[in-house]
């Protein structure tokens, strides 16, 4: 990877103990990341995508320490943040924040937005009256409202407006890392461009990294630099927007690729449609994790799973067919 | 289409503060048994706190006894009669009502105060914390509470304080039971993992993120349960280790007053019995009405 990396995950691996039976009796574990490793680039826009259950969340939620990872590290410019303790891990977290799906589950309904921006101020700056009032009013305008929302209960704004004050909460300690879980999904599509926009504008103005987790490719592919595709909780396809777009690589990207409406009716584009749902992460299949619902599935993909393959400088994907392929370039090469 | 009527008249411009249908307060106005109870329970409050202005005779209302008068009959001097000392029955009723409704109200308060903390601290910490927190609270429960308000009552000195302490000490754990349950489902919810990852702390998580967001069921079971605390300390009162006399108390004036049943001078235990019954029942009918509101699947379809 070229640039600067601020974020470094290797190894992660998280489980969620789910008990059955009487009294917890039976106990299992759902590795829903295992030996995940993904980078980011400063002031980059890093796409996730992925269906449900794929650990998309379980990323955002590790990398905030919502959740206790049970290995692996996530360097933060060099930092691993899942070592710090209680005290460091309260400074670290001015450099990192999150944006929720549903901005009005994400405000506190008893306090007014004033409040709701206020409150990374107070905990981390020391601030007097006024001064913080300036920021609130500069901060809320660097999200397109005026003073007057300050007054304001969540329940009193519309969902787009929320999902401005929550942004305007998340970038007023000047993060350098935004993770956006689904920001936009949750909101009218009028009003999902408008954000995309500002969140366009916010990363210019503050240098922000995004760490942008979507189920949907067509506005990865629209707001990232890079894309990682997960299923199952691993980076099956990883690499610039603009390769992966051209030629993506993994039979589940171009699946999803030709589910995404295009603006052209007559591009007469194969629709490869995926039979079933995704298997459940406590029992995932052995192999490659994609055999039960690959369209070009082989033998092999049932008992070996695939290695990652890079097909140019930064793009990869862990797929047999690769094997194969570069096998016969190779052997082209070799006559 | 509703004609306009006087209140929209008189609130012209304003009007749109009037209860819209469908709001919380327009819930409350409909249910007319709630509007009833909120009017019975302030003009009680409103006579304890002005007794002495109500009463002619608020020195027997106090527990000056007058002899002379004893067990008169309800007359136009005496509305509820006298009682085996010949204080006014009416005087002591609203005395009474002023010791039923400070008992009542310090005892939710103390309560709600210390099950809420503690429930909410359960809640949120989870773990060890909320496995000591709740097996204390488990071990008051599996007590009958009113015997153990009883028992400890008997260990303390018979007054107002005492009463109060040892029935709060039988009543937060309910509080904490709610405030935890309330607790853990609000420690999920978006608006706390966000203040976590600002990084804002525990205690300050707890104050502003999920106590004011618990309250709403912890408010409508203490409304509910002021009846139910102003009964227990009239029942402590009535085996005679609540209140000691002279001051009021309607529990200790029905069991003073049960044996004059017999002999016909029914109104003894009778008026305190009523006062008693009225605040309870309107307290429960108050606490019933604020529960549909907040709970909107309990509302009655709409006509």
């Amino acid at each position: 990877m070229s640039g600067d990396t601020l974020i470094d995950i290797r190894g992660l691996t998280v489980e969620y103990k789910t008990s059955a039976g009487l009294l917890g009796s039976r106990s299992q574990r759902t590795r829903v990341l295992e030996d995940f490793s993904l980078q980011l680039e400063r002031g980059a826009t890093l796409g996730v995508v992925g269906e449900s259950g794929c650990g998309k969340s379980t990323l955002a939620n590790s990398m905030m320490r919502f959740v206790e990872p049970i290995a692996g590290q996530i360097f933060f410019e060099g930092r691993d943040i899942l070592a710090l303790d209680r005290r460091e891990l309260r400074g670290q977290r001015r450099q990192m924040q999150i944006v929720f799906q549903n901005p009005f589950s994400s405000l506190n309904p008893r306090l007014r937005v004033k409040t709701i921006v206020a409150e990374p101020l107070i905990t981390h700056l020391d601030l007097t009256p006024a001064q913080l009032e300036e920021r609130i009013i500069e901060l809320l305008s660097e999200v397109g409202l005026n003073e007057a929302f300050m007054r304001r209960f969540p329940h009193e704004l519309s969902g787009g407006q929320a999902q401005r004050v929550a942004l305007a909460r998340a970038v007023a300690l000047n993060p350098k890392l935004l993770i956006l879980d689904e920001p936009t999904s949750a909101l009218d599509v009028s009003v999902q461009a408008q954000i995309v926009n500002l969140l366009g504008k916010l990363q210019r103005d503050h240098q922000l990294t995004y760490l942008f987790i979507s189920h949907s490719l067509a506005l990865v592919q629209h707001i990232s630099d890079y894309i990682a595709v997960l299923y199952l909780g691993e980076v099956v396809e990883y690499g610039r927007q603009a390769d992966i777009t051209r030629a993506p690589r993994h039979p589940y990207t171009r699946a999803l690729f030709s589910s995404t409406p295009q603006p052209d009716p007559e591009s007469g584009r194969e629709r490869i449609i995926l039979e079933g749902t995704v298997p459940s992460p406590k029992d995932p299949p052995g192999g490659c994790r994609f055999h039960t619902r690959c369209p070009q599935v082989m033998e092999l993909c049932r008992h070996k799973k695939p290695k990652a393959h890079a097909t140019e400088a930064g793009h990869w994907a862990t797929c047999h067919l690769l094997d194969a392929e570069l096998e016969s370039l190779q052997g082209v090469d070799a006559s | 289409m509703t004609p306009i009527g006087l209140r929209e008249r008189v609130l012209g411009r304003w009007r749109w503060m009037a209860a819209e249908p469908g709001s919380a307060s327009w819930y409350f106005k409909r249910d007319r048994l709630a509007v009833f109870s909120l009017i019975v329970l302030a003009i009680l409050i409103m006579m304890a706190v002005l007794a002495p202005l109500i009463t002619p005779y608020p020195e027997q209302g106090r527990g000056s006894p007058s002899i002379m008068d004893k067990l008169k009959p309800p007359s136009l001097e005496h509305p509820m009669g006298t009682d085996p000392l010949g204080r006014d029955l009416f005087a002591r009723v609203l005395f009474g009502a002023r010791t039923a409704l400070i008992a009542g109200f310090s005892i939710q308060l103390i309560s709600v105060l210390l099950g809420t903390a503690l429930g909410a601290i359960a809640g949120y910490f989870g773990g060890i914390v909320d496995e000591t927190i709740m097996r204390v609270t488990d071990v008051f429960l599996a007590f009958p509470p009113l015997l153990l308000a009883m028992t400890i009552a008997a260990v303390l000195k018979p007054s107002l304080v005492n009463s109060v302490i040892a029935i709060s000490i039988t009543w937060w754990p309910w509080y904490a039971r709610i405030a935890r349950a309330q607790a853990v489902s609000v420690r999920e919810r978006d608006y706390v993992r966000a203040a976590v990852g600002i990084g804002v702390g525990d205690r300050m998580i707890i104050i502003r993120h999920i106590l004011p967001n618990l309250m709403t069921p912890i408010l409508i079971q203490a409304t509910l349960d002021l009846g139910a605390a102003i009964l227990t300390v009239s029942a402590l009162s009535f085996v005679g280790l609540g209140v000691p006399p002279p001051t009021a108390d309607w529990g200790a004036m029905i069991s003073e007053g049960r044996i004059y049943i017999q002999n016909g001078r029914w109104w003894v235990p009778t008026f305190p019995g009523l006062a008693l019954f009225i605040t309870i029942m309107a307290s429960n009918l108050l606490g019933d009405g604020i529960q549909v509101v907040a709970n909107p699947q309990l509302r009655r379809g709409s006509q």
